[in-house]
């Protein structure tokens, strides 16, 4: 379990100070596949970075299964890291080395004989699905394969804890996919944890099951994926939930009022529920924004409802809408009282 | 003087001399050089990896004042002129090797003038290194020595080479000033013949051998050193 506890870094520059983190308190269950999500400059870098000590936190406790590591030796540290690995956007191999001793390099460091390393770095080429890549150099794979090795790399020491920094950020949505795939997988087969950090709403989407949003150096959001992906609370969240804006433009000058109906789950969005609507309470709803996204084997929806500027109409529309399950309401534009 | 240079009795002449001294001569300024810049690396490598691992937010920091210090000494030794530091090491050449002057006491001064550049050769090459590398080895647990000996260098042989061919270069050029305390090699048949009788052929034509040997040199580095890269060999 890695705990962060009131933990904040603050860089000193030459124009002053930049406080890339403020009183972060996170906490990552073993066996999660935890996202941590935020715009370019949000210190999601600073953060993972923070996890095993790159950074020193200014403030606050980093705590993996307990122990404090902010106060380990420089030594004990090393050992630390060798259960708490990391992968990164451009992969960072050794060039001048071939893919079997790129994935044994982790092992060399922690004084593996060399007969040992070469035999489990087999193994871990076969767990990434490159067998065949022993004896290529870096510069002769693609940027997925280059991946694939660093994953092997990463994994080779049996870490409790794989930190992905922006893992597939430098690949193409293919590649991402099959990426994430092999991280699913090796955090099913082998229980590793995973702190997945990214910038993409659609990599949480596929394999994480928490997420915190990082906006500005603090946590705006966090909990459950589907939880926050189905209904987000935070400014922070709804900008990464619904990134085009689209939807807000679409109802500002309509003079309407305006619901948020959010499914939650397959069941609630193979409904017609709108119709349904008209017919039964005979509402004609105007539909300003919808969409329907996958989480894991859920489906959910979003939608904006555009309704006359009643009072009446519109809460006869939610006691509707609320008689019905898995569905949140929220009204988003109310009149202008 | 143009015609005189090249008079019959004069190339005759030349040619004499070159057969019997030639051999010998590109010996000696083979083995001065190489070994010269080997001594240079030995001592010039860890130099330049402590400037490079020694400063702040190296991998290795040390005290401001070191580093300070460190660099004042090369720069120090890169400052003088190679004629004058060839006198100046007097007492340290008759110290190591019991005498001063002759092709050995000259590698000496190569030495101390070649191992300050040497380690600032080495300090640009590991700068080249993608810094992203050594967070890497960082992040897997490694030690600063560990980072210097399996990171840093191995990951900058290419370049390494390329720049230890610069400096094997520029000691052969070194190599025919020592001429002067004696020193043995081509330098001294340019300046012996050339300078102190005139012979201007004899000159020319060790000056073209060193000009050969300086090309024959760096041809060897460079495709060394892109033989070595492997970032650069695509497909199988």
């Amino acid at each position: 379990m890695i705990e962060l506890r009131n933990m904040s870094k603050t860089f000193r520059t030459a124009g002053g100070t930049v406080e890339a983190l403020k009183n972060i308190s996170l906490t990552v269950n073993d066996g999660d596949i935890y996202g941590i999500i935020g715009m370019s400059g949000a210190g999601k870098s600073t953060l993972v970075r923070c996890i095993n000590m790159l950074e020193r936190p200014t403030e606050g406790e980093v705590l993996i299964d307990g122990k404090n590591i902010g106060e380990l030796s420089t030594a004990q540290l090393r050992k630390v890291r060798r259960k708490v690995t990391m992968i990164f956007q451009n992969f960072n191999l050794l060039m001048q080395k071939n893919c079997l001793r790129n994935i044994c390099f982790p092992l060399e460091l922690a004084g593996v004989k060399k007969a040992e390393a070469r035999k489990r770095a087999m193994e871990l080429l076969e767990i990434v699905g490159l067998p065949d890549k022993a004896e290529a150099y870096p510069a002769q794979l693609s940027g997925g394969q280059q991946q694939r090795i660093a994953i092997a790399r990463a994994i080779a020491t049996q870490p409790e804890v794989l930190l992905c920094d922006e893992a597939t950020s430098a690949l193409d949505p293919k590649t991402t996919h099959d990426i994430l795939e092999l991280l699913r997988d090796i955090n099913k087969r082998l229980g590793i944890t995973m702190i997945i950090i990214t910038h993409q709403m659609s990599v949480v989407e596929e394999i994480c099951n928490r997420v915190a949003i990082l906006d500005n150096g603090v946590v705006a959001e966090e909990g459950e994926v589907s939880a926050v992906f189905a209904d987000p609370q935070s400014d922070a969240a709804k900008r990464l939930v619904f990134p085009d804006g689209a939807e807000e433009s679409a109802w500002e000058n309509t003079g309407e009022r305006v619901l948020r109906v959010v499914f939650n789950g397959a069941l609630a969005a193979g409904t017609p529920l709108i119709t349904r609507m008209a017919i039964d309470e005979k509402i004609a709803a105007n539909i300003l924004y919808a969409s329907t996204r996958c989480l894991g084997d859920k489906v959910y929806g979003n939608m904006l409802l555009g309704l006359p500027d009643e009072e009446e109409t519109v809460r006869r529309a939610v006691n509707y809408l609320n008689g019905v399950k898995n569905i949140i309401i929220t009204e988003v534009k109310g009149n202008a009282q | 003087m143009l015609s005189k240079m090249f008079s019959s009795e004069a190339v005759t002449e030349a040619l004499t001399i070159l057969k019997e001294e030639i051999p010998f001569a590109l010996w000696e300024t083979t083995y001065v050089t190489v070994l010269a810049t080997a001594f240079a690396i030995v001592l010039g490598l860890p130099l330049g990896v402590l400037l490079v691992a020694g400063e702040k937010g190296g991998v290795l920091p040390l005290p401001k004042g070191v580093m300070h210090v460190l660099n004042i000494i090369i720069n120090l030794l890169r400052s003088v002129p190679f004629l004058i530091l060839m006198i100046l090491v007097f007492p340290l050449t008759r110290l190591i090797v019991g005498t001063s002057v002759g092709t050995t006491a000259s590698i000496v001064p190569l030495v101390i003038a070649a191992f300050p550049f040497v380690a600032r050769l080495v300090e640009s090459s590991l700068r080249e290194l993608n810094p992203n590398i050594i967070e890497m080895a960082q992040s897997a647990g490694a030690s600063p020595f560990q980072i210097i000996v399996k990171v840093m260098i191995p990951e900058s042989v290419p370049s390494l080479i390329s720049n230890f061919t610069i400096a094997i270069t520029t000691v052969l050029g070194y190599t025919a000033m020592s001429g002067i305390i004696g020193g043995g090699g081509l330098g001294k048949i340019a300046i012996n013949y050339g300078y102190y009788r005139y012979k201007y052929l004899v000159m020319l034509i060790a000056v073209i051998i060193l000009i050969v040997l300086v090309q024959l040199f760096q041809s060897i580095g460079t495709r060394l050193a892109a033989k070595t890269d492997r970032r650069l060999k695509k497909g199988k």
